[in-house]
């Protein structure tokens, strides 16, 4: 903990609302996949069970502020949406420490979590319960976010009669519903049509300027120069580069395009 | 300086245990509840009879049973499709709730990628729906009871205890082959064989006084034996089950709970990784 505190000391009084110490994430691949328990007993004896372990992350320490829209750049497996998932609660890291002093909502895909046969309404209390709301806490939003998601003459139809641009328009709008601490973003600003879009962002604007830390992840690189704070560039596990978005994304695109 | 403030979540200290996941329960029993309403809502949106089917079903099956079986067992048994009846419900209930345990679970597992929700939710909330289910099915069997004239005991009062031993007997070991379903993909379609096996070496077709004693001893291995005898005896033989035969049960129904929560939570660091 005291190490902890003089990191922050030396930080200009930034007050950090994630932070990562050398954390490693792996994930085990077996070389080759054993799915019954004869063919596993008889390896565990043989001592035959191989794993490669592939380092998804690799000793990742970087701090977030209270505040901050950071994002997250790299090529597709670099290790992004796992670190999201460390610092989401879903992956223990395999080592170092992650800690988070604020609630997170996270986005998920939206619409994860659906029910087809269930109507709009009915989705949005399961979707809410997912995120981890209570019943008061959804009953307390939902009319806003029938009108957010622009679904009022349909939300008592079953989803599966949704088109996709209604379906993700209503996942949006469940999973803002309530202003975050922390609000992870994985690759979703593109959702319905272009009114929705900057209706979108500008909720997610509203949620920074109030005091909202935005986590995103994106390879729109153009929008993220104009969002971002700071950018952090992933590559193979490791932080390639952390700091002003333009400086980021050029050295960025220096290096692949 | 702010920051003092204790972390919502620090990884170093974070580790899921047997308690702590109970605690993580608690707070999405919200969850819980939506889970089990979908369940029992969806199973028969688009049917016309919708949630009746729920105790049609057994009704029907035990229609089947009885016009096969009774040539053969009538004598033995004096009401037979109440005798059928109430171990089908038994029965039904523990294989309906691990099967939807395992879906449940493997369901859950693109979620349990993306969000953080405790894991075990799946697991309760399908044990949840089965016992949604299976209070419903007692309706057709107070209903067969009737119309085939069979005496209503006082001891039927001795049910909710028999419905809470097997429930925690079922969730206990739903739990525990979820988990293994897991690891192991091909233990799902291995537990449809296992099931009907179990099913037939568990007297609830045939009488009890069918079994040679020379195989009693190790019928009464079987969990399953004990679980449809703290139904039958007090809907059947119209008594409270003894000490000799509760403890049995108690025994089992404690044991798994404890061993098969104690086996999921301490593998549930490891779903998001393999799910």
């Amino acid at each position: 903990m005291s190490e902890l505190e003089v990191e922050n000391s030396t930080n200009g009084g930034d007050e950090p609302i994630i932070q990562l110490e050398n954390v490693c994430v792996s994930y085990r691949l077996p070389s080759e996949r054993i799915g019954t328990f004869k063919e596993y007993a008889i390896r565990k004896l043989q001592r035959k069970i191989r794993f490669e372990k592939f380092w998804a992350l690799s000793d990742i320490s970087l701090q977030v502020n209270r505040g901050e829209v950071f994002g997250l750049i790299g090529n597709n497996g670099a290790g992004k949406s796992t670190m999201l998932k460390v610092i989401s609660k879903v992956l223990k890291p395999t080592k170092g420490r992650v800690v988070v002093y604020g609630k997170i909502a996270p986005l998920l895909e939206l619409g994860a979590g659906f029910h087809p046969e269930l109507s709009g309404r009915e989705n949005v209390f399961l979707n809410g319960a997912l995120l981890g709301y209570s019943r008061a806490e959804m009953e307390a939003v939902f009319d806003e976010i029938v009108e957010f998601s622009e679904l009022e003459q349909f939300i008592n139809a079953p989803v599966r009669t949704y088109s996709s641009g209604m379906f993700a328009r209503l996942g949006f709008a469940v999973a803002t519903a309530h202003m975050p601490e922390i609000l992870i973003l994985d690759e979703i600003l593109s959702v319905g049509d272009e009114a929705f879009q900057k209706k979108s962002r500008d909720r997610l604007q509203s949620f920074q300027r109030k005091g909202s830390t935005v986590l995103m992840v994106s390879h729109a690189l153009d929008t993220m120069i104009g969002m971002c704070d700071r950018i952090a560039w992933i590559d193979h596990g490791k932080t390639k580069k952390i700091g002003e978005p333009q400086e980021v994304i050029a050295a960025y695109r220096g290096e692949n395009l | 300086m702010a920051t003092a403030a204790k972390p919502v979540y620090d990884s170093a200290s974070y580790r899921v245990s047997a308690i702590s996941e109970l605690k993580e329960l608690g707070k999405y029993r919200y969850l819980l509840g939506q889970l089990i309403r979908r369940d029992i809502l969806t199973r028969y949106k688009r049917s016309v009879l919708g949630v009746a089917w729920t105790m049609l079903n057994p009704l029907g099956t035990m229609l089947i049973l009885t016009f096969v079986f009774s040539n053969f067992f009538k004598s033995a048994v004096p009401h037979y499709p109440v005798y059928i009846l109430s171990g089908l419900l038994v029965w039904n209930f523990f294989s309906q709730g691990t099967n939807a345990a395992i879906s449940g679970l493997v369901w859950g597992g693109s979620l349990l990628k993306r969000i953080y929700i405790p894991s075990t939710v799946f697991g309760v909330s399908a044990i949840g729906t089965a016992l949604v289910n299976l209070i419903l099915s007692l309706v057709p069997l107070l209903l067969v009871m009737l119309i085939d004239k069979a005496p209503f005991f006082e001891s039927l009062l001795f049910l909710p205890v028999s419905i809470l031993l097997l429930t925690a007997f079922t969730l206990g070991f739903g739990l525990f082959i979820s988990s293994l379903a897991v690891f192991f993909p091909d233990v799902a379609e291995m537990y449809q064989v296992l099931l009907t096996a179990w099913m037939y070496l568990t007297p609830i077709i045939y009488p009890e006084s069918l079994i040679s004693a020379r195989f009693m001893p190790i019928y009464k291995i079987n969990p399953m034996y004990w679980m449809v005898k703290m139904f039958r005896l007090p809907i059947f033989e119209g008594r409270m089950p003894t000490l000799q035969e509760f403890l049995p049960a108690l025994a089992w129904s404690s044991g798994m709970l404890v061993i098969g929560w104690i086996y999921f939570t301490s593998k549930s660091e490891e779903y998001a990784y393999r799910v």
